[in-house]
């Protein structure tokens, strides 16, 4: 949240009490800046169960056209869950350190 | 019984003799909350009560929710004010120390409850008699608090503290509180204000900034970023709270003929010693200064009505024609450094430039009335004396006394 000079706003001018008068602000928050690790998606060996798109703590397995495409990594916290579920663990979804472009 | 003579008082605008718990139930009947969330506690458990009756016999338009705890108390006002709804509860003692955590939520989302807190020691040991460690407990936590040091005062101060906690320049949680079973329990000849007059004294100046108005998120996580933006509010609003109970307590004087400001002086503008009080014991401090005055001894009292926000500015102002002032504290910091009115009394009298190179009076503590220990006039001359030693010495012997305690 910047005004209009690019600054963060001061206790002057921000909403009382904390208040977030812009509904879904969420979204906006970058979880994924806080990931040791990430999950990588290999479309070649995916079944399509959902498996990871029903545990994922964040919502952050994206999906398109009733088909999972990859991993949301604005919001992805790299917990690994998906991978832990998922049923070719380690081919249809892997863990693998940040910043490594395996 | 009871109930016979709150029954009594309607509309009549003449005295009647209630408790100090009795006169916050009909406070609380007449301004017409939404919401009432309470859990009983000695020595608040008739406000709870005779609240719960009026509701159930129509007299009062309120939601009654009888919870489970203080925590949940305190939660449900927060979720109801948080909605929009005028919400008040009240509780004392353990009850005040169980909902510590969401006292700081209140007033953290700026929400205008007002809380009723019938004073009363804290465990260990256990006891249900009066002492001011509960909400000194609390004095740091966001919420406004004013004290009473009777029954009509601490009704007054309730339906003020609903207007000041709703001004949209304040929005903060009030406390109205009262000594246990002092005033709580003590008959009063209450001054009883009409209800359309309450109404109309309380027309509801609080913005729509509710959950019922406008679909908003409260209570979202706040980081490094924007925390001490939202904590700097609060502390404005303090700020800006002082001038608002004033304007209050004028217009309540229009109303009523009585005055209420941030603090009452009693022959302080001519004290050379002079006692700084909070609650009931002011009533016997006069009784005292008045046989000290026949004497031609110049004594005096500032008696506190705010605390939170501190009136550091009038404190300072009132005492500083005194040669030596005692603070007399019913609680203790545990901090070895004396009272909490104590420590914030001292350091008023550092505040501002003002007070740079002027002479101070010599301050001491008196600590007194922990658990309910009565206080005679004895004790108090005793104090006085003390200070008239130190306007002679020009220095005390010892800075925290415990009066009435026994060795």
């Amino acid at each position: 949240m910047y005004d209009e000079t690019g600054n963060k706003p001061g206790w002057q001018s921000l909403p009382r009490g904390g208040v977030i008068k812009r509904p879904g602000s969420a979204s906006a928050y970058e979880t994924g800046e806080w990931r040791l690790e990430k999950p990588v998606y290999n479309t070649e060996h995916c079944i399509q169960c959902f498996l990871c798109w029903v545990y994922c703590p964040d919502s952050a397995i994206d999906v398109r056209d009733g088909k999972v495409i990859g991993v949301d990594y604005y919001h992805c916290k790299g917990c690994g869950i998906c991978v832990q579920e998922c049923p070719r663990t380690g081919r249809a979804l892997d863990m693998v350190p940040e910043g490594d472009n395996k | 019984m009871v109930q016979t003579a709150l029954e009594k008082q309607s509309g009549s605008g003449k005295g009647t003799a209630l408790s100090g718990n009795e006169a916050i139930a009909l406070a609380i009947r007449q301004v017409n909350p939404d919401v009432v969330a309470a859990y009983p506690i000695t020595p608040q458990t008739d406000i709870v009560q005779y609240v719960a009756q009026f509701v159930a016999d129509g007299q009062v338009d309120a939601e009654f929710l009888g919870v489970e705890s203080e925590h949940s108390a305190m939660s449900a006002c927060i979720g109801a004010c948080a909605a929009g709804a005028r919400t008040v509860t009240a509780t004392s003692s353990q009850g005040l120390a169980y909902m510590w955590e969401t006292l700081h939520i209140a007033s953290g989302m700026r929400l205008p409850i007002v809380m009723a807190v019938v004073n009363r020691a804290l465990s260990s040991p256990l006891n249900i008699h009066c002492d001011h460690s509960d909400s000194m407990g609390a004095r740091d936590t966001g919420w406004i608090q004013i004290y009473s040091s009777n029954v009509q005062e601490a009704y007054d101060n309730f339906i003020q503290a609903i207007k000041v906690a709703e001004d949209p320049e304040v929005m903060l949680p009030v406390m109205v509180c009262m000594d246990g079973f002092l005033v709580s329990h003590s008959l009063e000849n209450l001054q009883i204000i009409p209800d359309e007059e309450i109404s109309s004294f309380l027309i509801s100046t609080r913005d729509q900034s509710g959950l019922l108005f406008q679909p908003v998120t409260f209570g979202a996580m706040d980081l490094q970023d924007y925390y001490f933006e939202h904590r700097r509010q609060i502390i404005a609003a303090m700020e800006t709270a002082k001038g608002v109970l004033l304007r209050t307590g004028k217009s309540f004087k229009d109303l009523t003929g009585r005055a209420y400001g941030l603090l009452s002086g009693y022959r302080i503008d001519d004290a050379e010693i002079a006692v700084v009080v909070i609650g009931s014991l002011s009533g016997s401090v006069q009784v005292v200064i008045d046989e000290l005055r026949s004497e031609g001894i110049k004594a005096g009292m500032v008696n506190l009505r705010v605390f939170r926000p501190f009136p550091v500015r009038e404190v300072a102002s009132a005492l500083s024609r005194c040669r030596a002032v005692a603070v007399l504290d019913r609680s203790d910091s545990l901090s070895t450094g004396g009272g909490p009115l104590f420590i914030d009394v001292r350091s008023a009298l550092y505040a501002g430039p003002e007070s740079r190179g002027a002479e101070r009076p010599v301050i001491v503590n008196y600590v007194y009335g922990l658990g309910g220990r009565l206080v005679s006039l004895d004790d108090i001359r005793r104090v006085f004396e003390e200070l008239k030693r130190v306007v002679s010495s020009g220095h005390t012997t010892r800075l925290i006394n415990y009066l009435g305690v026994r060795e």
